[in-house]
């Protein structure tokens, strides 16, 4: 396995270190503004917490997927993914420099000057090369997560160019055209994340089973062609209340709706994949996937009532969303990227200490996305049906997001225990097929 | 078989793309942007407000939604100056020239004209879907 790719590897984890400890301090600022403000103003720490969280993701997810497909590659032929792990590296340094010179681009995940995007740009199309080449040599093509894999690619590169539309004078004359541009591709990226997310959990079930049904079924196409119809079409709920063309918003809703079918599939699936593998429970990727499907279910559940709008219009711009976003990026993302991580870096026992920080996970986060939730109805009450201020909304959350504090504080010690184990083992990383 | 579903579902993401780029806001005809908004559009970015400040609901949540502030009978700009040149108890002092505070209020007037943040509950459907009118 070559150095660069080492090298990355520890940087991804190190992104979503930053992620947790950023996180925990953003939250501790809710708490004490007044004292924050002087030292790490919010507008600063919030883009470090963010910008962590959405390169871990995409950092780990492209480790994961050049982990699983460079193997069938000459090794001449993994410059490409060299190439792009160090741009992508650089880059991800200068958007932290600027950060902290408090230079900004003020866009929603992506508070960086836009110039740097050119280089996480090229670094894209260096990865699209190397999955291109693993393309042509894999003979077979059966397995689902191939094809999650290159969707997800494909729409990452189509999304990140229309995220930057707004340079172009036209798309920035309306702000409702700005507003509706900048959300429909911040919402269908993030669907194409996690197609190449879904497609490694996919990979990981089949690899750790021993079961290629898994990829291969008509479920498998299934679901994957409507994850895929939803990149497309739902992304509506983030601006429900813009008031944009009537039928844009039903589009998104009647789409949303579909996502009961994956509800249903979980639940049946779930009890199954549960109790009937018992020769899989010591094994900590395992441990992890599981997780994540909980996660699935419930943050599905959580994203289909956001999705009718009568509810969204109480949910919209309240700490509901904030529980969506860390429920998906921590209880989904996190998860199935862990999984990943302790599979390809063989630390797959789970006992002691890691069953321990594995529990300890769960439970906070199930406590801090709880505490969001309740945060998040809370203000949606106040401000809608009571029509107090902001700021009465706020004092009256701010019991809860202590807890959501507290509990953020056990999930990142927890965490960070896990991740303190893999970077012990990234030593030993070998090629993975 | 896959590869065709794969490129219908790609063709019908452009052509969705396209449908929305001239057509998803055609229902709400807004005044071009002036140049004096544009530069206040672009000091919004440079001082990330959206990571503290909310428009239409969407940024952060340590600072209120500022969609509507110029025309609240009971903050507007007064108010919306003020903070801009001094920060608040949560808010950092984040020393803005007069010229800079223009075009933020020009910027804020032009989102303010574009519609309203809160959906009304009469715009809600039986389906519990929202009709808007602007």
């Amino acid at each position: 396995m070559n150095k660069v790719f080492k090298i990355y590897i520890i940087f991804s984890l190190v992104l979503l270190i930053s992620a947790l400890v950023c996180g925990v301090l953003a939250a501790w600022s809710f708490q004490y503004p007044e004292n924050y403000k002087y030292v790490l103003p919010f507008q600063q720490l919030r883009p470090f917490h963010v910008s962590s969280a959405v390169f871990w993701i995409l950092t780990g997810a492209t480790s994961s997927i050049y982990c699983f497909t460079a193997y069938s590659l000459k090794k001449k032929e993994e410059i490409y993914a060299s190439i792009f792990m160090i741009l992508w590296m650089a880059a991800i340094i200068i958007v932290f420099i600027c950060y902290s010179l408090g230079k900004f681009g003020g866009r929603e995940y992506w508070e960086y000057p836009p110039s740097i995007n050119i280089i996480l740009l090229a670094g894209w199309v260096f990865f699209i090369r190397h999955f291109w080449l693993f393309w042509k040599v894999n003979t077979d093509k059966t397995s689902v997560y191939i094809w999650m894999w290159l969707t997800g690619i494909v729409f990452f590169l189509f999304t990140f160019i229309e995220q930057n539309l707004w340079n172009i004078d036209w798309f920035r004359a309306s702000f409702l055209k700005e507003m509706t541009v900048q959300w429909k591709s911040n919402g269908s990226m993030v669907g194409a994340w996690n197609q190449m997310i879904y497609g490694t959990s996919i990979y990981l079930m089949v690899k750790i089973s021993g079961n290629k049904s898994i990829a291969t079924s008509k479920w498998a196409y299934g679901s994957y062609f409507l994850g895929l119809t939803n990149l497309i079409f739902n992304w509506g709920h983030h601006i429900y209340n813009i008031p944009t063309a009537n039928w844009e918003r039903t589009v998104a809703y009647s789409i949303s709706m579909t996502e009961w079918i994956f509800v249903i599939g979980i639940i049946q699936n779930f009890k199954s994949k549960l109790f009937g593998e018992d020769k899989l429970k010591h094994l900590l990727p395992y441990r992890f996937l599981i997780a994540a499907e909980v996660w699935v279910s419930l943050n599905l559940l959580l994203a289909l009532m956001m999705s009718i709008p009568a509810i969204n219009r109480y949910t919209h711009g309240t700490h509901i969303t904030v529980a969506h976003a860390m429920g998906t990026t921590i209880g989904i993302n996190t998860m199935i990227l862990m999984a990943s991580f302790s599979y390809f870096s063989k630390n797959e026992a789970y006992g002691g200490v890691t069953r321990a920080a594995f529990r300890f996970t769960q439970l906070s986060l199930f406590i801090f996305w709880t505490g969001l939730i309740v945060a998040g109805i809370l203000k949606g009450y106040l401000l809608m049906e009571k029509k107090e201020s902001f700021s009465e909304a706020f004092a009256a959350a701010i019991p809860y997001l202590k807890v959501v504090l507290y509990a953020g504080i056990v999930l990142t010690i927890s965490l960070i225990f896990i991740i303190r184990q893999l970077f012990r083992k990234v030593n030993y990383l070998q090629g993975t097929n | 078989m896959i590869k065709n579903f794969l490129i219908i579902l790609i063709v019908t993401y452009i052509c969705y793309s396209v449908l929305i780029y001239c057509k998803g806001t055609s229902n709400s005809p807004q005044e071009n942007i002036t140049l004096i908004a544009a530069k206040g559009f672009t000091v919004w970015q440079q001082k990330n407000c959206q990571s503290c400040h909310q428009l239409y609901g969407l940024g952060g949540y340590m600072g209120p939604d500022l969609t509507n502030i110029m025309s609240d009978s009971l903050k507007g700009e007064p108010y919306a100056r003020a903070f801009m040149t001094n920060g608040g108890a949560k808010m950092p002092n984040l020393k803005l020239h007069t010229d800079e505070i223009n075009e933020l209020v020009a910027f804020l007037k032009w989102v303010d004209k574009s519609g309203h943040s809160r959906v009304e509950e009469k715009d809600v459907t039986k389906f519990g879907n929202y009709l808007i009118h602007n």
